[in-house]
């Protein structure tokens, strides 16, 4: 029987699994030196938070992994020796295998600031990262400030963690309003202003010189680049993005480049050698997406293509238009297609832009100024049906159909208010058009006839 | 190793989030000293101005519960509060779970066994803790009060107290909001105030001189399992056209209106909007949501107990109203035996209809449980024609009725239901006992427009949608699927859309074409692929 072996069971590596296990009866290995069962990496700021216990991001049932005849093995992967087909590893028997899929994920990017390992400097991304995370910041007593650098989603998460314990929480970002190198400025500058209601002591265009220590290896305090200024702290959070997990294939003949090179078949230069998800990286990247993807779901998607592969239906890698969400402290935020920021965009994207007068909310159409066709959107605190933003996407849409289908898309729960119509006013008076809003239609959104 | 995580978390004993400020010290010391002052009553203090000290207690633990979730949301941005829920010992089953466990335990069980020690007294003033509640019954009703009357009343106090902490706490989500006065309005209006006030017309010309039973005009049965006993239809009957027109509604009212609104709905617009127990759960019971259990093993258990219920109180309400009615087609046309067989007919239409057309929404367990139970309640109703005239179903219908009552009615749906709120979670009674959520859900489950709409392939399997799920659904088994759910259980109290911090779940109604929507691979990926993997 084949043997199959996984290393990493973060969400790549376990959907593979999963979807290998469905199409055939393979022998299948799973190699995880991070945690015994699968959990949800997403969840762990909730545990620290106190909304789950680390059970609770456990998706399956730990009965779950016999019954499906998936192999656990709670060990590091040392080295793996393609040649032989042999992975070396640490706390556990050698392992052989006739296929093999490496699913490692990230590590937090250090970028060799001075005093980047002393003791109370910490990424936030594994299990480890947040036991350790409990020992560096247990309370204020123990953590009287701690200091964030780099200003992404990591970032943000574990500045709303800290601030659950009161912590004080300075948070260093080197842009000069949050996440814009992502998001367009109107929403970046409301996501700034809900950070700074969060009491977060939010420094914009402020980059990390050095970290200094105390006397005893620990963190004493941050010293700024722009201004010189020290902060006195006793957690530093490095959050400035993350990077391959790939060490341990340095020395082997699986082709690197910051993650591990494949096709568009998930393929590595070694035959019967994959890679999947955050540490995998495309020799080209596919449309405007990163060749490294560190999303859960393209994760995911690239473990449904690559069982295909695995199981004899040899398959691309062709992941949908894309999209994402994620919560910036009680602000929610989804996308669909493409919106790009000011500096990025290219020169026949246009947008538009509504902001509600008072509360948090907020939109950001992209459309193609010629063509007029929609080509991605940005809510804020508004959640939209994914399936149909997607089949617009798909069809071509025009902006002005998006306006007078708006209410089809709007996905938040009953009896909430409703912006449509002031969203729709303000695009007519800005753009000159008289679009009508439609009612919403169930026979649109799921396609009856 | 999963340990390790859990055990650091809890050595931040009285630290943030898990602390409490000064006010909510001071709220929950107000609130104790009302209590107190209930306690003081029960050991037969004797006060000497009976509403001037209830209306005090009852003040107290108001305002203290008011003050306190003042103090914990009023100056938060608006948002999910979940902070240090498993930190907390009270939310998280650990000392002060289980003290208050114990002691609601304990209070229902002298509530519907040991009325005495509460101070009643049949046939004059009551004493103790029920005395102390005579002035406002009499005031009400103008009849003196009983262990029942307090109940209702400390019922009423804490769904309207803990109904306003919850609309603090979840002041961002209207439809929390708008639920969660709908159960506070039924609870005060309809099971406090109403029949209150119906009683004094007992007697009355209107009534034909005649009494109506006690009547939660919103309690249908089968929760009101003992709505169409004997004596309850006598009074009916004799309270003129008023009594007629009640008892014709508590008919309509599983039989007309509670399908046309689960059709439309889902089982929520009575669940988690109207029903008595929903409401206790929804409101104070909201602290120990998450406490339900999730497992496999839990649903299994679910489905066979709660079933099982309504099967108990079918036959004993066939029993007991089989046992009143007469045989002579003369006197009366609903006799014994046209009686048994509109069950029996009505029995095996909806069997028929299940198992004919839905069979493929059914488990297998589902269908082997199904099959048993009809077979045994029609060979029960066979037995009564082929016995000649004896008793029915093997045992006295009194002896079903009081049984039924004991296990289920005081038992499963007070002790345990209520009592153990901090141990298993808020929903336990409507979960594994209430027989009305069954019927509810087996409708939902099979014939109406609700679903929870998963969002695409939006989910990050992160699991705050199961664990505070109160019916103990793995709402994420199926959201990370992209599939919807449609789960007979869910009384669509809307919480896991509102903790989803990436907007995937949304309830609605919605055709029932493509209702149940099961994707093996998800929305976003390889268009081609989603149609090779997802054709069935």
């Amino acid at each position: 029987m084949e043997h199959i072996v996984i290393i990493g069971n973060g969400i790549a590596g376990v959907t593979a699994a999963r979807h290998i296990r469905k199409l055939s009866d393979k022998k299948i290995t799973i190699v995880s030196a991070e945690s015994e069962y699968f959990f949800s990496r997403t969840a762990l700021m909730y545990v620290y938070m106190g909304h789950m216990k680390f059970e609770h991001t456990q998706p399956y049932e730990n009965h779950f992994w016999k019954k499906n005849r998936i192999d656990l093995v709670n060990a590091y992967v040392t080295k793996v020796n393609t040649q032989e087909k042999l992975l070396h590893l640490d706390g556990a028997p050698d392992l052989n295998y006739d296929k093999l899929i490496i699913a490692t994920g990230s590590k937090p990017n250090k970028f060799g600031w001075p005093g980047q390992d002393l003791d109370g400097v910490q990424g936030l991304y594994s299990k480890q990262d947040l036991e350790l995370l409990e020992d560096n910041a247990p309370n204020n007593t123990v953590c009287k400030r701690a200091v964030i650098i780099g200003g992404g989603l990591i970032g943000i998460e574990l500045a709303e963690m800290l601030r659950t314990r009161d912590i004080p929480v300075t948070f260093l970002v080197r842009e000069n309003s949050f996440w814009n190198s992502v998001l367009p400025s109107g929403e970046s500058e409301m996501i700034n202003e809900h950070i700074r209601d969060h009491h977060i002591d939010l420094r914009l265009g402020a980059s990390l010189k050095q970290i200094n220590s105390d006397e005893n290896g620990g963190v004493k305090s941050v010293t700024l680049a722009e201004t010189g200024e020290e902060i006195e702290c006793d957690l530093v959070g490095l959050t400035a993005g993350v990077t391959p997990n790939i060490d341990f294939l340095k020395n082997s003949d699986i082709e690197l480049g910051r993650g591990v090179k494949v096709n568009r078949f998930l393929e590595t230069n070694v035959e019967n050698v994959y890679a999947i998800g955050d540490c995998a990286e495309q020799h080209e990247a596919i449309g405007n997406r990163r060749p490294i993807e560190a999303v859960w779901y393209t994760g995911r998607m690239m473990g449904e293509t690559l069982a295909q592969t695995i199981c004899g239906n040899r398959m691309e890698y062709n992941p949908g238009h894309w999209f994402n969400s994620a919560k910036f402290l009680d602000i929610e935020y989804q996308t669909y297609g493409w919106v790009f920021p000011e500096r990025k965009k290219k020169e026949n994207e246009t947008h538009f832009h509504w902001r509600h007068p008072k509360e948090k909310l907020c939109i950001t159409l992209a459309f193609d100024k010629d063509s007029e066709t929609v080509l991605g959107i940005n809510t804020f605190g508004i959640r939209l049906r994914h399936e149909v933003f997607d089949r617009w996407l798909s069809e071509k849409r025009t902006i002005d159909y998006v306006m007078e289908h708006l209410r089809d898309a709007n996905f938040d729960p009953e009896f909430y208010k409703n912006f449509e119509s002031q969203i729709v006013s303000k695009y007519n008076s800005d753009l000159g058009k008289s679009i009508n809003l439609k009612k919403k239609n169930l026979k649109r959104i799921f396609q009856l006839n | 190793m999963n340990s390790q995580t859990y055990h650091k978390s809890m050595a931040l004993t009285g630290e943030p989030p898990k602390s409490l400020s000064i006010s909510q010290k001071l709220a929950v010391l107000l609130g104790l000293s009302g209590l107190g002052i209930l306690l003081l009553a029960v050991f037969n203090v004797n006060f000497p101005n009976k509403t001037l000290w209830l209306t005090l207690s009852l003040l107290a633990i108001t305002v203290g519960i008011v003050w306190f979730s003042w103090d914990a949301y009023s100056k938060k941005i608006p948002g999910i509060k979940n902070d240090g829920v498993w930190f907390k010992s009270i939310s998280s089953r650990g000392l002060w779970g289980w003290v208050a466990g114990l002691s609601l335990t304990g209070f229902y069980i002298v509530l519907y066994f040991y009325p005495e020690y509460l101070g009643l007294v049949n046939g004059g003033d009551n004493k103790g803790v029920i005395g102390l509640f005579d002035p406002l019954s009499k005031f009400l009703s103008g009849n003196l009060a009983s262990q029942w009357f307090v109940y209702g009343t400390l019922y009423t106090v804490a769904i309207l107290a803990f109904g306003i902490k919850f609309l603090w706490k979840y002041r961002h989500n209207r439809y929390e909001r708008l639920r969660t006065w709908s159960v506070m309005f039924f609870q005060t209006a309809f099971a406090f105030i109403i029949p209150e006030l119906m009683a004094r017309l007992n007697g009355d010309k209107i009534l034909d001189g005649g009494s109506l039973p006690y009547y939660d005009l919103k309690n249908i049965w089968p929760l009101n399992y003992y709505n169409f006993e004997g004596y309850r239809i006598k009074a009916f009957l004799s309270s003129g056209e008023i009594g007629f027109a009640l008892l014709i509604f508590g008919i309509l009212s599983i039989f007309v209106i509670t399908p046309i609104l689960t059709y439309k709905y889902g089982k929520r617009w009575y669940c988690s909007w109207v029903c008595g127990c929903g409401g206790l759960a929804e409101t104070a019971g909201d602290s120990f949501r998450q406490l339900s259990d999730k497992s496999t093993f839990a649903w299994k258990v679910e489905r066979w107990v709660v079933h099982s219920v309504v099967v108990f109180v079918t036959l004993m309400t066939t029993a007991v109203i089989y046992s009143y009615l007469g045989t002579d087609t003369s006197k009366y046309w609903l006799t014994k035996s046209t009686f048994l067989i509109g069950v029996a007919v009505l029995l095996t239409l909806v069997f028929g209809w299940a198992m004919i057309f839905k069979r493929d929404q059914l488990q297998k367990d589902a269908q082997y449980g199904a099959i048993g139970y009809f077979v045994i309640i029609i060979a029960l109703i066979g037995f009564h024609f082929f016995s000649g005239d004896g008793q029915i179903f093997l045992f006295k219908s009194e002896t079903l009725r009081k049984s039924y009552s004991f296990l289920i009615g005081s038992i499963f749906s007070g002790v345990i239901g209520t009592g153990f709120y901090p141990i298993f979670g808020s929903r336990v009674w409507c979960r594994f006992g209430c027989p009305m959520a069954a019927i509810l859900g087996f409708q939902q489950k099979l014939f109406s427009r609700f679903r929870i709409t998963t969002n695409g392939g939006q989910c990050i399997s992160c699991g705050n949608c199961s664990v505070y799920c109160e019916m103990g659904i793995d709402v994420r088994a199926y959201a990370q699927k992209g599939e919807n759910i449609v789960r007979s259980s869910c009384v669509g109290c809307g919480i896991c859309s509102a903790v989803c911090p990436r907007g995937v779940l949304k309830l609605e109604n919605g055709p029932l074409e493509g209702r149940i929507d099961s994707n093996q691979v998800l929305l976003g990926n390889d268009v081609d692929l989603m149609t090779l993997v997802n054709k069935k």
